[in-house]
């Protein structure tokens, strides 16, 4: 069994509370913005409700799951224990702590601003503080991971650093880069006007820090269900990783393109010239390379895996796959909203077509779509795969893991594909109560029934998930082991560059000057005239 | 299933290319959009006080709505503050340029207009500006698309497009909803 157990599972832990209380209100909201009207639907409560949907799945489940599976990669991937485990546990209780804060002064109704804040609109600093200790805590976190792999390459010299964690400290270090715009724009701006310590916010300033955090934060969201797709996904299905070198390839790629992207957030703002748009929008298009390098190579290690499990002709070994092994399965799911999200994501990318879609559900569908379907299902699929390691049992049986996964997807597909018509229509985002009796929106009210219907069958996936980790009637399993997927090819000459980031470092360095320098530095050459702070904490 | 080394690297080559063929593919068709058919988001960097908008300037009262210019172009200005569109409904031509400028007092605001390419995240500080020409006549639904604060939902507009015969201004070049 894993030596660090208690510290992953009080990670994962408090991400899976997070994301169990999180879908609850996710269905309450859909119901509420459907023409059936739920108990409590007033503005205040919707928005106190969007404000703790967001932050729950996009700061407490994602961050605490990505340091958990961090902390349990770096023990298992590279056979030693973590280093500076009191550390770690320090990181732990810091980001709970912001949690709790976070979370208690949403439930005071004194900080809904939504996840994203929206300055000038100000809410009570305990929010902001809550959100910065998360940060705080896996600030710790990077640093932990990257001293875990400096250690064993010491211990190890000119040996290639295990693919999988190869992968969490590529997200490590993304994320020190990431979190570097939302953490000015809270510190110097936010923070001080919340304190009233100043009453206006330059408002340009805030949304374009913010943006250099919004995308790369994603790929830090992304990074495990990817790690699980090169070096879990393989094995499960009983093959080979293809390529090893591609897999060093996309996370080295994913590094640099997800952080000097963030502008595409803000198309269709008035404070960008159309210059940086057009640049950054080209950089997103890069970030399309990555992913479809994976799309690629993992298709061929499943198809090493269906042709040893028997499959012949050019399409037989997808039905010689093991199917009935819930990381397989959720390999497979995965994918499919891949493309139905990435697909959607090609029109958001491009800076014109974007202006038919911008703050309409098209968007909402496709990061549920994207996050919740391709990213979380890997979650589920991770959390299933180390279970035994952890606790010395499977998690719930397999077939009611598979149902867990079916609903999954089902549900997120009955739930995002009326979103994008609804978006396509006008269906515009952030709106409590939807006046039906509107001729031109009444005509909307059963698409939105169904993605309510979509939102129950999720809910109720959310909530089997919770059972089967916690059921102490599972099987026990004997002397659990993790293995990662081996290459086809075993790694022996890997270049320098791919075995460490000091190069990639600084291209991200070059990068973000190229991309955010000038964007970042008109506000201070040439002030905008500021907004005054708007307060809803009292 | 004797692929060396060799051939996993040239195959994953090969890909690679077709990666990057795709890729430059998509680029050159916004790019095509944009340069040809002037496709572009806005981005006019055009700042204004929020505090003072209201007191002088082209967003005082009296200056806001649909008014034909003196070079013949048609703008329509409008405040989005918290939670109302001033006007709350604007006329406009079809098959016309129509200019739309959009100012925020107080909070970050949007606005789009269903059905059509116009869409504008409104920040205070500055000018949002779109150009469109409106193809179909009617009352479009023009709702804030940003979330403002707790009144956000009952925040929208209405456009009425209509045709070029029925859009008469007065003396002044002014048009309104109300026939004014
Ligand atoms: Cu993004
Ligand atoms: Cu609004």
């Amino acid at each position: 069994m894993t030596a660090a157990r208690r510290l992953v599972l009080f990670h994962l832990w408090t991400a899976f509370a997070a994301f169990a209380a999180a879908s609850v209100l996710g269905a309450w909201q859909m119901w509420m913005r459907s023409p059936l009207r739920p108990p409590f639907a007033t503005p205040d409560n919707y928005f106190l409700s969007v404000t703790a949907h967001g932050t729950a799945m996009a700061y407490v489940l994602t961050t605490f799951f990505v340091m958990g599976f961090g902390y349990y990669v770096a023990e298992t991937a590279l056979g030693r224990p973590i280093p500076q485990p009191r550390l770690a546990w320090a990181g732990f209780w810091i980001a709970l702590f912001g949690t709790l804060m976070a979370v208690l002064s949403i439930l005071s109704g004194r900080a809904s601003v939504l996840y994203t804040f929206y300055p000038p609109i100000t809410a009570t600093p305990f929010f902001y503080i809550g959100l910065v200790l998360v940060v705080v805590g896996s600030w710790i976190w990077v640093a932990l991971m990257v001293l875990a792999m400096a250690q064993w390459k010491r211990a190890e010299p000119g040996k290639a650093v295990p693919l999988a964690m190869f992968a969490t400290v590529a997200n490590a270090i993304m994320w020190a880069w990431t979190t570097v715009g939302v953490a000015a724009e809270l510190l110097f701006q936010i923070i001080p006007a919340s304190l009233g310590l100043v009453q206006s916010i330059d408002v340009g300033m805030s949304r374009t820090l913010f943006s250099w955090t919004l995308h790369a934060i994603v790929y830090f969201w992304l990074f495990p269900a990817y790690i699980a797709f090169y070096t879990m996904a393989p094995e499960a299905a009983g093959g080979r990783l293809y390529s090893d070198t591609m897999g060093r390839l996309t996370f080295v790629l994913f590094l640099i393109y997800s952080l000097p992207v963030g502008m595409h957030h803000l198309f269709m703002d008035p404070e960008h010239s159309t210059g940086f748009k057009f640049l950054q929008m080209v950089l997103t298009a890069f970030v399309a390379a990555p992913t479809l390098l994976t799309v690629f190579t993992i298709t061929a290690s499943m198809e090493i895996a269906g042709r040893l499990a028997g499959g012949k002709g050019l399409f037989g070994w997808i039905g010689a796959l093991p199917w009935h092994r819930p990381m397989v399965l959720a390999t497979g799911l995965s994918f499919l909203m891949l493309f139905f999200g990435g697909g959607g994501g090609l029109v958001n990318m491009a800076y014109g077509m974007n202006a038919m879609v911008h703050n309409t559900s098209w968007v909402t569908a496709h990061f549920h779509l994207i996050f919740g379907g391709t990213v979380v299902t890997m979650y589920f699929a991770i959390a299933y795969a180390i279970w035994p390691t952890l606790t010395g049992r499977q998690a719930g049986r397999f077939r009611r893991q598979r149902l867990q996964l079916w609903l999954w997807f089902i549900g997120m597909m009955v739930t995002t594909l009326p979103w994008h018509w609804l978006g396509l229509r006008g269906q515009w985002r952030r709106v409590a109560l939807f006046d039906y009796t509107n001729p031109a929106i009444a005509a909307w009210g059963p698409l939105v029934i169904v993605s309510f219907v979509g939102g129950l069958v999720m809910l109720a996936s959310a909530l089997l998930f919770v059972a089967n980790l916690a059921d102490k009637n599972a099987a026990l399993i004997r002397d659990p082991v993790i293995r990662y997927a081996r290459p086809y090819h075993e790694a022996h000459r890997i270049p320098a560059s791919l075995n460490g980031f000091g190069l990639w470092n600084a291209v991200v360095a070059v990068l973000m000057l190229a991309a955010y320098g000038w964007p970042i530095a008109q506000f201070i050459v040439n002030p905008s005239p500021s907004a005054v702070v708007h307060r809803v904490d009292r | 299933m004797a692929a060396s080394e060799e051939d996993v690297l040239r195959t994953e080559i090969r890909w690679s290319f077709v990666v990057f063929a795709a890729t430059a593919l998509i680029l050159i068709s916004i790019l095509y959009a944009g340069l040809v058919h002037g496709i572009n988001p806005p981005s006019n960097i055009e700042t204004v006080d929020p505090k003072t908008l209201h007191l002088s300037g082209e967003f005082t009262e009296g200056n806001l709505g649909t008014r034909v210019e003196a070079d013949g172009g048609v703008t329509v200005r409008v405040v989005t503050t918290q939670f109302a569109f001033v006007p709350q409904c604007v006329v406009v031509p079809t098959d016309r340029k129509v200019t739309l400028r959009f100012a925020s007092p107080d909070v970050i605001h949007g606005v789009l207009v269903a059905g059509t390419n116009v869409n504008t995240m409104v920040i205070p500080g500055y000018v949002s500006q779109v150009h469109t020409t409106f193809k179909t006549t009617g009352d479009l639904l023009t709702p804030c698309h940003e979330f403002c604060g707790l009144g956000h939902s009952q925040m929208w507009a209405i456009v009425r497009a209509v045709a070029p015969a029925d859009f008469k201004p007065d003396a002044q070049g002014r048009a309104a909803c109300d026939g004014r």
